[in-house]
């Protein structure tokens, strides 16, 4: 199998471990190997408000280290993976930014010359793993468990961008749901923003966004959402939480796990590694749904 | 004399600098938080806050800092070539200090055969000056040769390296002065050997000369044989029970073989006594100006790794917090690890902004506390430097002098925006943690600066976008901001509304056009009919998710989002000229 260099981006390793942790054991258990570029830095997805420069040679960086070490990357993040592929759309056209991008990378004795592949950690598992390989390493398939399949924005659209699977009725999350034998439910709200690009922004607009997902995936019938994105996951599990304490309310509208989390869990794979206890919103339940085969 | 003199003048002025610096550490301001506490309820809050902890279990992680601060094992972790140079300087001066500066302080009383001139002392004196210049030109190599990206360095530095240079070199030079020096070997002849005989001092001399770097202007080479062999039976009776041979200080005898060609007229022009003023002149000026100085890291930086071993944001009182981050600043040494991982490093080069990086924020920080006035170019830079940080908290994880940069980041970014009352990094996702953290603000002061920047951003909007206004249209929509224009760009609008339709924003408000100022489409519209203005001041922009929905959706492919992108962009433009 291959070995790609795994992109963390600034999130994960300081607000969302759980994500890291669960994403290396699964990988290492389907035999995908992993390297770390200590030196890979933003992807510049949040320079996108306000300065095309920033993004471009912060996105463009990131590549050509991963280029350089001539190994295709692995995202773990939707809005990384959006900015990243964005990133390479643009540097595919010439301009001048493009031309003082490349300039300043040069400066870091860098150049980027368009050979790396930029590809989603749910892809990589559902392309180059496979179902089937999957498959084989669940142990203990959920039953009777609905899960919510949150796809995020960023991995999505714009689809001529991420290529990441149909915009409009994507497969890719629910399969790979349903290969730990979870079922996926269909709501309404599945293709719909989480709210975590404008909180700290417009925290009402993004609260609002959040709770009407949740109670649509809930009124779905889901146990759990599941996600794969560590801006979602803070929107559905921390926020969520805040939410919840600001409102002097106990009982979550609907607790969210990673897909990691969620398929780690299948494979057999230990709950206390996996981060299960790192989520702000107890998931402990969801350990009843296994079922030994 | 002069000596007693100039290191009580040296040890007053150090002392009185520590007291004022300590004193700054508890009055000195920094953050959001700060104006809350008076200098004598934070040093009430220190005291109870140090004695909390040595009747706790705390006391434990104190002393494994303390090893830990001995043998900088966080550096070592970090990076082994800076902990190396590191510790070669400490170490080796640290050694020298003990041993040498404060000889008949500290090693006479150890050890009651101490002689400088007898080995092992002579000997080792000169190994910890050459470990000093190792760990020197490792120092040197790192800031000025190899030069690493985004390590910068400034006249502090710069300062720190040229002291420790003279006060090493200027030893190893008068040492081997001192070995050469004619006037040296006649006063210890006379005052240890006595020798009445003219022969048996000359006999002695050309010992010296061959074998110990003595210079002379009465005897040469070549010697001979027998001259030399009584010169040495001389010696063995005279000199050697308290003079080891010069060669065991090789760093001197190097020096004084060096300077043997000059060294007679050198002695006599009174080299020795410049030396020596130099050397002790470096020493005590170093002593005294060290808490003025980088070298101040060295209380402060213990000070900092020790009470951050201890104190959490849960737990100690926001008094303290204030005064550690004042310590703080004192405590970062320059060296630029932070900025060497900084995740928003590629933003500080594409915006030319040094304030981007941690360690050129400290510098800036240091003189804001100082109260040193900035001009509103750098007041701007540093606003911006601040909040234009992605929170991944490597710069925390990796200092190795234990700074808690992410917290002093929180309390300063705060007071920042506060006070400036916009900055359009706000409008963006670097908020996401102040979101977060919205717990920590009231509620007006947390949504205060959000509506300034969004007021600023607006531009002319209320005004262009007026009722009974007359629009005056375009003949030609303007393209020349946009980052690529291709036959997907707005011109291809045929006005459907789909982007708007699919908006969840839009679908979040009762009345959206209110509450949104220009819709999706309409934003369209303003461009196909030039008015751009009126389009960038629009509020949407800046609630737009990203979610590209409407792009996604668009019959025609207009890159809709993309074009909202390329509208904030052009607006925060606007507003920085």
């Amino acid at each position: 199998m291959n070995q790609y260099a795994l992109f963390l981006g600034c999130n994960i390793p300081v607000r969302v471990k759980q994500y890291d942790v669960s994403a290396r054991m699964v990988l290492k258990e389907l035999g995908v190997s992993l390297k770390d570029i200590r030196q890979f830095n933003c992807c510049g997805y949040p320079m996108r408000n306000t300065d095309p420069k920033s993004f471009l040679l912060s996105a463009v960086r990131n590549l050509a280290l991963a280029e350089k070490a001539e190994l295709d990357m692995l995202v773990l993040c939707q809005c990384c993976f959006g900015s990243l592929k964005k990133a390479q759309v643009l540097m595919a056209e010439e301009g001048d930014l493009q031309e003082q991008v490349r300039h300043l990378l040069a400066e870091e004795g860098l150049e980027y010359d368009g050979n790396v592949k930029i590809k989603h950690f749910l892809s990589v598992l559902y392309h180059d793993v496979g179902l089937d390989a999957i498959k084989q390493k669940i142990a203990m398939p959920y039953k009777k468990l609905n899960i919510a399949t949150h796809y995020g924005c960023h991995v999505l659209r714009p689809s001529r961008v991420t290529e990441f699977d149909d915009p409009v009725s994507p497969t890719l999350i629910d399969a790979l749901v349903k290969v730990t034998g979870a079922k996926s439910v269909d709501w309404a709200l599945k293709l719909e923003c989480c709210g975590a690009p404008v909180m700290g922004i417009d925290d009402d607009l993004s609260w609002n966004l959040t709770e009407k997902k949740l109670n649509d995936a809930k009124a779905a019938g889901a146990h759990y959402v599941c996600t794969a994105c560590p801006y979602c996951h803070i929107q559905f599990d921390t926020v969520q939480q805040q939410m919840l304490l600001d409102n002097k309310k106990q009982d979550a509208l609907l607790p969210a796990i990673l897909y990691p989390q969620l398929l780690g869990l299948a494979m057999g794979l230990d709950g206390a590694l996996l981060g299960i206890s790192d989520n702000e919103i107890d998931i402990s339940d969801v350990i009843s749904f296994l079922n030994e085969e | 004399m002069v000596f007693d003199i100039l290191l009580y003048i040296s040890l007053g002025i150090f002392s009185l600098g520590l007291v004022v610096k300590v004193f700054f550490w508890f009055s000195r301001k920094i953050g959001y938080k700060s104006e809350a506490f008076t200098t004598s309820e934070r040093l009430v809050a220190a005291v109870k806050g140090i004695a909390g902890i040595f009747f706790s279990l705390k006391i434990f992680t104190l002393l494994k800092v303390f090893i830990d601060i001995l043998f900088q094992i966080h550096m070592l972790k970090e990076n082994p070539l800076r902990w190396l140079m590191h510790i070669l300087i400490i170490w080796g001066f640290i050694l020298l200090l003990l041993m040498h500066a404060l000889d008949d302080i500290i090693t006479m009383k150890i050890f009651d055969d101490y002689y400088s001139t007898l080995n092992p002392y002579l000997c080792l004196r000169n190994v910890f000056g050459v470990i000093v210049i190792a760990g020197l030109s490792l120092a040197v190599w790192r800031r000025l040769i190899i030069r690493v990206p985004r390590m910068k360095s400034n006249a502090m530095d710069y300062y720190a390296i040229i002291i420790l240079v003279v006060i090493i070199f200027s030893g190893i030079l008068l040492e081997g002065m001192q070995i050469a020096s004619p006037t040296v070997f006649s006063d210890m002849q006379e005052e240890y050997a006595d020798l009445d005989e003219e022969s048996d001092i000359q006999a002695l001399e050309s010992f010296w000369v061959k074998e110990y770097g003595l210079a002379s202007a009465i005897v040469k080479e070549p010697f001979g044989q027998q001259e030399i062999e009584w010169g040495q039976e001389l010696n063995e009776e005279y000199c050697a029970s308290c003079h080891a041979s010069n060669k065991w200080a090789f760093a001197g005898y190097a020096t004084a073989r060096m300077l043997r060609p000059v060294a007679v007229g050198l002695d006599n022009a009174g080299a020795l006594t410049l030396l020596w003023y130099l050397h002790v002149l470096a020493c005590l000026f170093g002593l005294a100006y060290l808490p003025f100085s980088k070298m101040f890291h060295v209380i402060a930086t213990p000070v900092s790794l020790l009470a951050n071993s201890v104190m959490s944001r849960e737990t100690s009182s926001p008094a303290n917090t204030i005064t550690r981050q004042i310590i703080e600043l004192d405590a970062c040494t320059h060296c630029c690890t932070c900025s060497l991982h900084c995740s928003a490093m590629m933003a500080s080069k594409a915006r030319g902004n040094p304030y981007i990086l941690p360690s050129e924020k400290m510098v800036i920080l240091r003189d804001m506390v100082k109260g040193k006035k900035l001009t509103p170019a750098q007041h701007g830079a540093i606003v911006e430097g601040i909040y234009l940080c992605t929170n991944c908290d490597r710069c925390t994880v990796v200092c190795p002098s234990g700074i808690n940069l992410k917290e002093l980041w929180m309390s300063v970014r705060e007071d920042l925006v506060q006070k400036q009352g916009s900055e359009p990094m706000m409008l963006s996702p670097f908020s996401l943690v102040r979101g977060l953290n919205r717990n920590l603000l009231s509620d007006e002061a947390y949504a205060k600066p959000l509506q300034e920047t969004q007021k600023a951003l607006a531009g002319e909007f209320d005004e262009i976008t007026r009722a009974d206004r007359t629009v005056v249209l375009q003949e030609e929509a303007d393209k020349k901001w946009l980052l690529h224009s291709d036959d997907t760009d707005f011109s291809c609008c045929f006005g459907c509304q789909i982007c708007t339709t699919v908006c969840p924003v839009v679908k979040n408000y009762e009345n959206p056009a209110e509450s949104l100022g220009l819709l999706p489409h309409q934003i369209m519209y303003c461009l196909g009919t030039g008015l751009t203005d009126a389009a960038s001041g629009a509020r949407m922009l800046w609630v737009c998710l990203t979610c590209y929905q409407c792009q996604e959706h668009c019959p025609q492919q207009v890159k809709v989002t993309d074009l909202l992108y390329e509208l904030k962009n052009k607006a925060v433009q606007k507003l920085e000229n």
